[in-house]
């Protein structure tokens, strides 16, 4: 749709004005408009266009900081200590210090997928060409929902998603200087900055993922995608065995290409770990997933790997040390992680299989995707018999090490979850591994207990040998990432969605950095499977769902269907895939709604907040990236809840349901300024539990414009819930109940006994067609 | 250093150390409005009255202290038949806390002095900086480990000490001393 730098030269040109000879005229831009609908009021956002919307956001939503650190060490005037009311050299507070380090983390964040996409739009580009058409999802119009809400722009090629990368790369550094000593100073300003990145991040985390499914082959929107095979078991380590971690799927599908060409994909097994081992099944589901991020440096120093390949996000930055300790070398492939390891991209491919080889060279940086499928290959294989039966880490008699354990305690200490270390060495010193074998599951495989403990005991490589007998028939499958949701099915859902008898959508995304292992995402789905929800997933989230099974040996993938309606469970894929999440509720806003689209920001995130049931859950929120994907919800209007290590995040955004002024909304009906309730109540909450996690989801699920019809049932599942985990009826409940038909009818009793005590009165708490816009009021009384 | 006897400083300001149970007790039966705060890992937490749940419960007896339970906790006070206690996430108790208009859950007024017992360690420490940033009340930890946000925390201890001062704590509470 858009001509970018386009040149014209001529020898000689006459015109009325003269003859011109060796003229060269170079455009920057032409827009060719094949797009009907009209612009709309915000083309490609600056960073402050949208911030009469993030303020009223944030009016109800103040943020409570809870600072990790007293001091500002940022520039050369400190440490300047913020405590309390004091302030900085430059003048700043401890509340904006607070926000600008969330603005940074934001802004690393959605730079993290910008970085990512641009790779892939460059390689894919120069290997496909720039006119390869943007197919997205099959019988879908609205390809990518996020480019056009945000720059205006309908891409048809994937050269057209250059101009929208291009536009959040230059906001995401007008955001970084805003940062600088010196230059913002409001601690909300610094949270609609954030909201700012927030969005920038989905909109590149779109184009990131469209690429890849545009040009390899990647699920189109497809409910039924294939099964892929998930868990330490599933890879052979009498094998040649490729391990690839990170993001970037590029690197590794150049790999299987390999395999595949050579017809070597029996001999040698590839598997991933973290959102490439998503990306690798989407690309062919005969890659084994090996799991999240939490058993990355379980499973390298488990030996089964021969080559470790890494791409970017989420590697170990120590994986030198522990490729070092297996005896394995490593292949890295991004320039953003270079680990210290000579550039071989230019050299011939024997060249560096034979250093690589003969450990003449640790590991080698070959940063163009096509040169790496036959380094990796040929080198695993060697290596793998060069290493023979001695390959997988045998630490022998566990009483004998547990018996170095100087029961100091520094272990426990050490752990995010403080689990009880020291007490599973006591065990094991008696010979008993049980107690080394339960922290399996709940351990997030981070080795700070190696790292802390002065008998430098080899923690993570007992608690797997103590685990081993369980660990090689770990074996579970996935459906493998889907990528967009399909304009039909917005269609078929988005009238129950809005108002409300579908009781929500539950995204479970993000890292794996959980309080008490994987199993509880699981649990939230399955709960909220069973009470027909839409569960949507991605990244790690994803995969800890796959690792519980049922009694009859089945997990949620084998009981649920995967397709986009009711109690249906939606594995879009990897991280990059999580702007198809929120790129259904923007399509439900203008498939459904038939709201405009194009650079109409606030319109639709308006009808999001008021209208759509949407909740996003990451139970293991850990990087930058997770903070970043919050904040392009926030700045939706879609609430987010975070499992206890997310208050690390160090704000919160809450509601205080006490304060009726804060929960007016305009009627677009007639003008009127009424109160509809604290719906949904928080936009950032950190759950302690889990089960007060279950019940929050439920509560932040309503919406002002649900019916009577679609409050009830929300108002059951929330009652439902609360009276199972906290053993009584929320206290609550006349904040949310409107009328009487909002009631759920099998409770009436009991709840309206409940209103009359509290004093509750029909009709005080409106029902109107709800906006903060005062411009989409259509009539005014 | 001692074994234990390590925290996470956040910056100048930090923690004194509770030297005896008598002044923590004092501390917290001066206060004119005290709340008790209870977190999700109270069952896990032994004491001398069996759990930490079972403790609250015996400071209830006090009826000058509030108690509130936070995550899911107070189904477990309910389970033992009590239904004084209150509930409340702990972040947005933290927010209420900081808000000096705030009327407290019986709206009689603010609490001036809030003891934190029964939760994770980083999620303590988190919501202890931001009253320690925001607000001027008097937080009090009867955490076994030190808690560097609160104004007053007891320092590290084995055990069985930890349980003995609790009990202590709680048995001069009873007195009204």
């Amino acid at each position: 749709m858009a001509n970018r730098n386009v040149k014209l030269k001529f020898d000689e040109l006459s015109s009325t004005l003269g003859t011109f000879k060796g003229l060269e005229i170079q455009i920057g831009r032409i827009m060719d408009e094949e797009w009907e609908e009209p612009m709309g009021p915000t083309p490609m956002p600056s960073v402050s266009t949208l911030r009469s919307w993030d303020r009223k956001l944030l009016n109800r939503y103040k943020p409570f900081y809870m600072p990790f650190c007293d001091l500002c060490c940022l520039c050369t005037y400190g440490k300047c200590d913020l405590t309390g009311d004091k302030k900085g050299a430059c003048g700043i507070s401890m509340p904006a210090q607070q926000s600008r380090i969330v603005l940074l983390a934001c802004c690393i964040g959605a730079a993290t997928h910008a970085a990512h996409g641009r790779h892939m739009l460059n390689h894919l580009i120069q290997e496909f060409g720039k006119d390869t058409p943007l197919v997205a999802a099959l019988n879908t119009n609205v390809e990518a929902p996020h480019v056009r809400l945000v720059c205006g722009i309908k891409p048809q090629t994937i050269g057209d998603l250059e101009e929208a990368l291009d536009y959040v790369e230059t906001q995401i550094v007008q955001l970084v200087a805003a940062a600088h000593t010196g230059q913002e100073g409001d601690n909300i300003d610094f949270e609609s900055k954030a909201f700012h990145a927030g969005m920038l991040d989905h909109v590149a985390l779109e184009v990131a993922d469209l690429m890849q499914i545009a040009t390899l082959g990647l699920p189109k929107g497809d409910p039924e995608a294939p099964l892929a095979e998930l868990g330490y078991g599933t890879i052979n380590p009498d094998k040649p065995v490729i391990m690839c971690i990170g993001h970037n799927v590029l690197p590794s599908v150049d790999i299987i290409d390999y395999l595949m060409d050579h017809d070597l994909f029996d001999q040698v097994e590839v598997g991933g770990l973290c959102c490439t081992a998503h990306d690798m099944s989407r690309y062919n589901k005969r890659s084994k997933i090996v799991g999240p991020i939490s058993w990355q440096l379980k499973f390298i120093k488990s030996g089964i790997p021969d080559l470790i390949v890494v791409d970017e996000q989420c590697i170990r930055t120590d994986v030198m040390d522990q490729a070092k300790l297996i005896g394995v070398p490593v292949l890295a492939t991004s320039e953003k992680s270079c680990l210290g390891l000579p550039d071989r991209t230019h050299d011939p491919a024997e060249a560096v299989v034979n250093d690589l080889i003969s450990g003449r060279s640790p590991g080698a940086l070959v940063t163009e995707p096509r040169k790496v499928g036959e380094i990796a290959v040929k080198t695993a294989m060697a290596v793998r018999k060069r290493r023979g039966e001695k390959k997988l880490v045998d630490l022998g008699d566990l009483k004998e090490i547990a018996s170095k354990c100087r029961t100091c305690m520094e272990c426990i200490r050490a752990c995010p979850n403080t689990l009880p270390i020291m007490d599973a060495m006591t065990a094991a010193k008696e010979g008993d591994y049980g107690p080394l074998a339960e922290l399996n599951d709940l351990c997030v495989g981070c080795g700070r207990c190696e790292s802390a403990c002065p008998a430098d005991l080899p923690i993570l490589t007992m608690i797997t040998q103590a685990s081993k007998d369980q660990l090689v028939n770990e074996k579970y499958p996935i459906r493998v990432g889907r990528g967009a949701i399909q304009d039909v099915e917005i269609r078929e859902v988005g009238s129950p969605i809005v108002f409300g008898e579908i009781p929500g959508v539950v995204a479970l995304v993000g890292c794996a950095n959980y309080p008490a292992g994987g199993g509880d995402v699981a649990a939230i789905a399955e709960e909220f499977l069973k009470r027909r929800f839409i569960v949507v997933t991605s990244g790690c989230s994803a995969m800890n769902i796959a690792m519980t099974r049922d009694e009859e040996g089945q997990n949620l993938y084998e009981k649920y269907p995967g397709n986009f309606d009711a109690g249906g469970l939606v594995n879009v894929g990897s991280c990059v895939s999580n702007g198809h999440i929120t790129g259904a509720a923007i399509k439900i806003a203008n498939i459904f709604a038939k709201r405009p689209l194009r650079a109409n920001y606030e319109e639709i995130a308006d009808y999001i907040y008021n209208r759509v049931g949407a909740v996003g859950v990451a139970w293991g929120a850990m990087s930058q990236k997770a903070a970043s994907i919050a904040a392009g919800c926030w700045r939706l209007g879609i609430p987010v809840v975070v499992g206890p290590h997310g208050s690390k995040y160090r704000r919160m955004l809450l509601g205080d349901q006490g304060k009726e002024e804060d929960w007016k909304v305009f009627n677009a009906r007639d003008g009127q300024e009424v109160y509809v309730g604290p719906a949904p109540e928080h936009l950032f909450y950190a759950a302690e539990t889990l089960e007060e996690a279950m019940v929050m989801i439920a509560k932040l699920a309503m919406r002002p414009n649900d019916t009577s019809k679609g409050r009830a049932v929300k108002l059951s599942h929330y009652i439902d819930l609360h009276k199972k985990h906290y053993g009584a009826m929320p206290d609550d409940l006349h904040l949310f109940v409107r009328r009487g038909q909002d009631v759920p009818f099998t409770m009436k009793d009991e709840i309206m006994k409940i209103l009359e005590a509290k004093g509750w009165v029909e009709d005080r708490i409106a029902s109107p067609d709800p906006t903060l816009l005062d411009r989409m009021v259509r009539r005014r009384e | 250093m001692n074994t234990g006897q390590t925290a996470e400083i956040a910056g100048p300001k930090k923690a004194n150390v509770v030297p005896n149970p008598d002044v923590a007790a004092k501390l917290i039966s001066r206060a004119k409005r005290p709340l008790l705060v209870i977190g999700s890992e109270s069952t896990a937490v032994k004491t001398k009255d069996g759990d930490l749940v079972d403790t609250a419960i015996r400071v209830m007896r006090n009826e000058k202290i509030t108690v509130v339970a936070t995550g899911h906790l107070v189904g477990e006070f309910r389970r033992r038949g009590v239904t004084k206690a209150y509930s409340m996430g702990i972040f947005v108790l933290g927010k209420h806390l900081s808000d000096p208009d705030w009327r407290g859950f019986d709206g009689l007024g603010s609490y001036d002095a809030v003891v934190f017992a029964g939760f994770p360690y980083y999620m303590e420490w988190l919501v202890e900086s931001g009253l320690k940033n925001f607000s001027s009340l008097r937080t009090i930890s009867l955490e076994r480990s030190y808690q560097p946000n609160a104004e007053w925390s007891l320092g590290w201890m084995p055990e069985p000490d930890w349980k003995d001062t609790v009990d202590k704590i709680v048995s001069r509470l009873e007195e009204g001393k």
